[in-house]
């Protein structure tokens, strides 16, 4: 074991990714000598050369279409997007491409081996175009893997799955936390479930669903519902929103009888309105509350009023109560 | 249409390449360091005003930007960009339009909003994110815009702003207005897609566009021969039939002149113009950033002896337009003003919390409506939580 915050376990998977198998590369912009804006990549090309760690010119349509080609010829592409606002340009080699490569060549052809890394969410002073959790757009699309880690040993692990699955991944990093998540984590290879939720935390009332940097809002959110109110909440991590785990989740709430969903991107259109419902359908006769969705507000992320707009652990534990008194 | 291909075609009989480097663009140049002519150069038509205002804002962009860097590194504001060694290319372009001319711009245009007249007052207020910025503090540090001066709000998003040139000048045109949109972008953009639709749609179109493109050979931290392997990004406008020049982007009179006839040309000719203003950023890419892990020191002390301003001031010295003395006491009054207006703008209010569901929509949904009702009765019980807006809520 070591100490890593969450960037360094990244690096150290993407590290050992790269020892262990020939094929996989990783780039993007600024992600060469220099190492990322973040310093995901650092010393990766001093160690493993230029040809298999490289900067790219800045188009993330070409990262992503290149990092498709790659795939497809088997190799395994790591390609950075440098913030998860600026993938949009790349939406469409990742939707009509990267998702359908598999589907629409019978097998012929996939991609799988593809991982796209990218930082996202807010709480960093960002604004609109440094803040968004775009996770919802991707999970509307058959074939992609979406996953997101929140501590410095679920992202290695994750990460490592990814690049080894058949299938290609986005894998969404919480930037809030590169370096203020710091854990334990094992030096050595080893991969965690894509497709598993994780229940971090036994509870009987109440199921408190999130995934990503709201892990620690949402535990934050439990403790208070604890200690001011004894309320026990089960408290999930989601880990991967497509595929997702129902299974996990619709155990915990036909135990519990009430489920609060907490992110970051706004309500409407979110992914807890893709759990809320399934749910409510799985869970039907056992709720003894509506699904509560706690959530960015309909509006672009602000800068000055941030505070103001996040889902944090105030509101969510504001929902607790509702829940618990309805 | 000289065929089917919309292409020349020459033929020849035997199988042979064109080079990739077979154009080479050169480089327009008339003032020398020592702010002379260089011989068989002709100064473009300047009045004394006129260079004396692109001179004062090119002296308050280099003062602004060292006190706004500071301030950032005191934590007073949360991100900063400087414009430090492209002040000549911005100052010098934006000296060169008519006030209705649209400027997009990408970031680091600071100089060209100066010139248009923003004020000390309104740089402030965006770059404090208060609720008199007229983006209602929505955006980071040095996202500007402004309606009244012809600026559109920057965005941060890299390249968007090319193909929005090239609808916008068309626009102008199909108007009847005798205005041009320039488009500033850097090398690195110039590599979205963006880029490619943009020029392309603009030459197809006839739009009276002029891309600015701003080489200062850096990309955050990758060097402009990590971004493209061709001759710079002009050969690119002649590949989309555009006319092009290449112009050194520290020296402000080469700028001004290049400007001033693509400005021209974009009109009377209703067509694009490519230029490419080549400088150097001697910053870092933003106040998150730091050089010293992808260049050396010694590499940016050569460029640092290239400094557009000081080339500039010599000619004005030269001319006898500028007064050494007067204007190095001028400068210090300038830094007085700046860190007063600092202080003054750090102490306005943030914008109240309905601005976080206006201009979502031209009027808010009834969703957004009910969202705020909530969130405002949320605040008021637990105002501590919630200092910025607590104490304003009815």
């Amino acid at each position: 074991m070591a100490k890593m915050n969450l960037l360094q376990a990244i690096n150290n998977a993407l590290d050992l990714a790269m020892e262990k198998d020939d094929s996989v590369v990783c780039f993007g912009e600024d992600v060469g000598h220099f190492g990322g804006v973040f310093r995901a990549t650092s010393k990766l090309q001093e160690k493993y050369g230029r040809d298999r760690c490289f900067n790219t010119p800045l188009t993330e349509q070409g990262i992503a279409g290149f990092a498709n080609g790659m795939a497809a010829q088997g190799m395994k592409p790591v390609a950075e997007i440098q913030f998860a606002d600026y993938i949009f340009p790349a939406f469409d080699q990742i939707v009509n491409e990267t998702a359908k490569f598999r589907y629409r060549s019978g097998n012929e052809f996939n991609v799988g081996g593809l991982v796209f890394r990218t930082p996202y969410g807010g709480g960093i002073a960002g604004g609109h175009y440094h803040s968004q959790s775009p996770e919802a757009y991707f999970a509307h699309t058959p074939g992609l893997q979406v996953v997101v880690p929140r501590d410095p040993y679920q992202a290695k692990g994750l990460l490592l799955a990814a690049i080894n699955s058949p299938d290609p991944v986005i894998f969404f990093e919480p930037k809030r936390l590169y370096r203020a998540a710091v854990g334990e984590v094992p030096e050595e290879y080893y991969e965690l479930p894509i497709g598993k939720a994780e229940v971090v935390q036994q509870g009987s009332d109440l199921t408190l669903l999130a995934w990503g940097a709201q892990m620690e809002i949402v535990q934050k959110a439990a403790d208070m519902a604890q200690e001011k109110d004894g309320i026990s909440c089960e408290v999930i991590d989601l880990r991967s929103i497509l595929p997702w785990d129902i299974e996990t989740v619709a155990n915990s709430v036909l135990k519990t009888g009430r489920l609060v969903i907490n992110h970051e991107a706004p309500l409407t259109g979110g992914f807890a309105g893709e759990i809320a419902a399934t749910i409510q359908k799985e869970c039907f006769l056992h709720l003894e509350s509506p699904i509560e969705r706690i959530c960015g507000l309909d509006a672009p992320y602000p800068l000055a009023l941030e505070k103001e707009y996040v889902a944090d652990h105030l509101k969510t534990y504001e929902a607790i109560v509702r829940s618990m008194n309805f | 249409m000289t065929n089917p291909n919309n292409a020349t075609i020459t033929t020849v009989h035997s199988a042979e390449f064109t080079s990739g480097h077979a154009l080479s663009i050169p480089t327009l140049r008339l003032l020398k360091d020592d702010g002379t002519l260089y011989q068989g150069a002709k100064e473009p038509e300047l009045d004394k005003a006129t260079a004396l205002k692109m001179y004062d804002t090119m002296v308050f962009i280099r003062v602004l930007d060292e006190r706004m860097l500071a301030a950032q590194r005191q934590g007073r504001i949360s991100f900063y960009m400087q414009c430090l060694g492209e002040e000549a290319a911005v100052v010098g372009s934006a000296a060169a339009l008519d006030d209705k001319d649209m400027i997009m711009a990408q970031y680091r245009e600071q100089g060209a909003l100066r010139y248009r007249g923003f004020s000390l007052e309104q740089f402030m207020n965006q770059l404090f994110s208060n609720e008199k910025d007229l983006g209602k503090g929505r955006q980071m540090p040095v996202h500007y815009g402004s309606k009244d001066i012809y600026y559109m709000t920057v965005s941060s998003p890299l390249g968007t702003q090319i193909p929005q040139a090239s609808g916008y000048a068309y626009a102008q045109r199909l108007r009847g207005l005798k205005n041009v949109t320039l488009c500033y972008f850097g090398e690195g953009a110039a590599s979205e897609g963006d880029f490619h639709a943009g020029l392309n749609m603009a030459a197809v179109h006839k739009a009276p566009a002029l891309f600015f493109c701003r080489n200062n050979g850096y990309a955050i931290s990758t060097p402009a021969n990590e971004q493209f392997v061709g001759d710079g990004i002009a050969c690119r406008g002649v590949g989309y039939g555009i006319k092009t020049m290449r112009v050194d982007g520290a020296d402000i009179l080469a700028v001004y002149q290049a400007t001033k006839m693509a400005r021209e040309q974009a009109l009377a000719g209703n067509e694009p113009i490519l230029l490419e203003s080549m400088a150097y950023r001697l910053a870092a890419h933003s106040s998150s950033d730091d050089p010293s892990g992808y260049r050396s020191k010694e590499e940016e002390e050569l460029w640092r002896k290239n400094d557009p301003i000081s080339r500039f001031r010599l000619w004005l010295i030269n001319k006898g337009w500028l007064d050494d003395a007067a204007d190095t006491e001028q400068t210090s009054a300038l830094r007085q003003e700046i860190l007063d207006a600092l202080k003054v703008a750090e102490k306005v209010a943030k914008p109240g919390i309905e601005h976080m569901i206006t201009d979502v929509y031209a009027e808010p949904t009834v969703q957004l409506q009910q969202q705020l009702k909530e969130l405002k009765a949320h605040i008021k019980k637990y105002p501590d939580a919630y200092p910025v807006t607590a104490g304003r809520i009815d």
